[in-house]
C-alpha cells in the first residue's frame, strides 16, 4: 500500500510536467489547429537557457522567470517569423515546418551545449516527507505546476486580452470584426505554449538531466495525455497529463520492466483513437455541409 | 446631409473574380440605408468588401478615411461594427463574455454599456452566465447586435438580422435598432430580405442584381416603384 502510494505520488509529478507540455500543444492546436511537434524541443532549449543563467551564477528563481520571460518573446516570434509565412497553406505544409523547428532546435542545441548530459540543479530540498510517502521534489514540481495553471485560467478568464484569446481561437473572423487583432493573438498564444513547455523542461530537468534529446520522451508522454483529455480541452489535457504520468509509473513498477514505459503511452494513444476518439473532454467536430 | 459612409465605383473579387462591378452607394450620418436584392446579387460582399473581408478596388470612404487598404481590426477600430451573416457568435464563452469581446476597442466603461445593453435586451441580462450557444435563434441575434453595439460605434452594418427568425422576433429586433439608431446616433447599413419592412425603417435604398446597383434613390421611391413593388415587394 504505501509503496502503491509512493508510486502514485511520483507519478503525479511525472503527470505535472505531462500536463504542462500538453497543455501547451493544446493552446497551440485550439487557434490554430495544428500539433506543434517542436514544442519538446522548444522546452528543452528554454531549459538550456536555464542552464546557462545558473551556470552563470544566477539564483535559480531568478534563472528561472527570465528564462520564462525570454521563451514567451521566443515564442512569439516564432510565430511571427516561421508559422506566419504557412498560416493559410495546408495542414501538412505548416506540420512539417513544426518538424523543422524540432530539427533546428534539437541540431542548434547539440551544436551549442553539445550532446553530453548535464546536471540541472533541482530547487527543491532533498527530503521525503510523511514517512517518505513523497519527496520534497515530487511536491514542489506539482506545486509549481498548479501555481502556474491558476495563473494561466485567472488570465484567460479575467483578463480582457486572455478573453480576446479566447475569442480570436474560437472564431477568428468575428474576432477581427470586433477589433481583436488575430494575428498577434496567435503569436501571444506561441509565447504561452513556450513558456509553458519551459516551466515543464526546468522542472523535468534535474529528473532526466539535461541533453538534447531530453523531451523527446515527454512530449510523447505529453501528446498522450492531451489526446486522453480530448485535443481540443485545455482542463482534459491537464487531467490526462495526470493521469498518464500515474499510470505510466505504475504499469513501470508494476507490470512492465521500466525500460518499456514508453510502450504504455503508445498503447493509451490506440486505445483513446478507437474507442473514445474525442477523449474524455474533447468535443466531437460537427459541421453542417 | 454629409455620408458618414461612401463607396465610389467599389469592386469586389473573390480570387480572380469579381463580384461587385463598381457600385456607388452611401449611408448618412445618423440615417439607415437598406441594400436589397436577391440572393448572389453581391450585398453580403458589399459588405463584407467595407469591412476588409474581401479584396476590393475603388474608394471606401468611412467619416473621412480611406478603408480599401485597412485591415479588418483597424476598421473596427474605427468605428464599424459589422454583425456577420450567422451572427458570428462566440458560441463556447458565455452571454457575458460575449459582450465583453464587443467592447474591446469601446473607449469607454464597459460596464456601464453593459447595463445599457441589459436595458435593451432584458433577455441577455436573465442569460448571462450562460453559453450563448444554448441561446434560441433571436436570442442569439439579440447578442449579437448588444455586442456589435458594446463597440459604441458610429456605423452599425447588419447582415439580414431578420434570418429564420419568427416575425414577432423580427419585429421586436428591428424596433430596437430603430430606437438605438434614434438614442445612440448611429447610422445604419442594413441587408435585408424582408423588404418591405426594411424599406419602412430605411431612409436609403439600393437595389443589388448581380454585382450592380440597378435602382437607388430615397426608400420612398423605391418602395413605390412598381417593377421593385412587383419583384420585391410582392403587391
Amino acid at each position: 500500500m504505501h509503496q502503491l502510494l509512493q508510486q502514485i505520488f511520483s507519478g503525479l509529478a511525472a503527470g505535472a510536467v505531462y500536463a504542462s507540455l500538453a497543455l501547451a500543444l493544446v493552446m497551440i492546436y485550439r487557434a490554430t489547429d495544428l500539433v506543434n511537434f517542436a514544442q519538446g524541443e522548444m522546452a528543452m532549449f528554454s531549459t538550456y537557457i536555464a542552464w546557462t543563467l545558473v551556470n552563470a551564477g544566477l539564483p535559480f528563481w531568478a534563472a528561472f522567470l527570465i528564462t520564462l520571460a525570454v521563451s514567451f518573446v521566443g515564442g512569439m516570434a516564432i510565430e511571427r517569423i516561421v508559422i506566419r509565412p504557412v498560416e493559410n497553406a495546408p495542414i501538412l505544409t505548416a506540420v512539417v515546418v513544426t518538424i523543422g523547428l524540432l530539427l533546428i532546435f534539437n541540431s542548434l542545441a547539440g551544436w551549442i551545449y553539445s550532446y553530453t548530459l548535464q546536471e540541472f540543479p533541482s530547487p527543491f530540498p532533498d527530503r521525503t516527507l510523511f514517512g517518505a510517502l513523497m519527496t520534497t521534489r515530487d511536491l514542489g514540481v506539482i506545486a509549481v505546476t498548479l501555481m502556474m495553471l491558476v495563473a494561466l485560467f485567472c488570465f484567460f478568464r479575467f483578463t480582457a486580452t486572455g478573453l480576446a484569446m479566447r475569442a480570436a481561437a474560437q472564431n477568428p473572423e468575428s474576432a477581427r470584426l470586433c477589433g481583436i487583432p488575430v494575428g498577434w493573438m496567435l503569436a501571444v498564444g506561441w509565447g504561452f505554449a513556450a513558456a509553458i513547455g519551459a516551466v515543464a523542461g526546468i522542472m523535468v530537468a534535474p529528473v532526466l538531466f539535461l541533453d538534447p534529446n531530453m523531451m523527446s520522451g515527454v512530449l510523447l508522454y505529453a501528446f498522450t495525455g492531451a489526446l486522453l483529455g480530448g485535443i481540443t480541452s485545455p482542463i482534459g489535457a491537464v487531467i490526462g497529463g495526470l493521469i498518464v504520468g500515474v499510470t505510466e509509473n505504475l504499469v513501470g513498477t508494476y507490470l512492465i520492466a521500466s525500460q518499456l514505459k514508453l510502450t504504455v503511452a503508445l498503447i493509451l494513444i490506440i486505445i483513446v483513437l478507437v474507442f473514445r476518439p474525442n477523449g474524455l473532454f474533447g468535443t466531437a467536430v460537427v459541421r453542417r455541409v | 446631409m454629409a455620408a458618414i459612409l461612401e463607396l465610389r465605383a467599389v469592386k469586389a473579387f473573390y480570387g480572380q473574380s469579381e463580384v461587385l462591378h463598381g457600385i456607388d452607394l452611401a449611408v448618412e450620418q445618423g440615417g439607415m440605408t437598406v441594400l436589397l436584392g436577391a440572393n448572389g446579387a453581391g450585398k453580403t460582399t458589399t459588405l463584407r468588401a467595407i469591412c476588409g473581408m474581401v479584396r476590393s478596388e475603388g474608394q471606401i470612404l468611412f467619416a473621412g478615411r480611406r478603408l480599401e487598404r485597412c485591415t479588418t481590426e483597424q476598421i473596427a477600430g474605427f468605428g464599424v461594427a459589422h454583425v456577420p451573416e450567422g451572427r458570428g457568435t462566440f458560441i463556447g464563452l458565455t452571454v457575458e463574455e460575449n459582450l465583453r469581446i464587443g467592447a474591446y476597442v469601446a473607449t469607454g466603461r464597459p460596464h456601464d454599456n453593459m447595463q445599457l445593453m441589459y436595458g435593451y435586451f432584458p433577455i441577455l441580462a436573465q442569460r448571462r452566465r450562460q453559453q450563448a450557444g444554448a441561446l434560441s435563434g433571436g436570442e442569439q441575434q439579440m447578442l449579437a447586435i448588444a455586442r456589435a453595439l458594446m463597440m459604441s460605434p458610429r456605423l452599425l452594418v447588419l447582415d439580414e438580422p431578420s434570418f429564420g427568425l419568427a416575425p414577432r422576433v423580427v419585429e421586436a429586433i428591428f424596433g430596437i435598432v430603430e430606437r438605438i439608431k434614434r438614442e445612440k446616433q448611429v447610422s445604419v447599413l442594413l441587408v435585408e430580405q424582408n423588404a418591405s419592412l426594411a424599406l419602412e425603417m430605411a431612409d436609403r435604398a439600393y437595389l443589388l442584381e448581380t454585382g450592380y446597383v440597378v435602382a437607388s434613390g430615397s426608400a420612398k421611391t423605391l418602395a413605390d416603384d412598381p417593377q421593385i413593388r412587383r419583384s420585391y415587394l410582392g403587391y
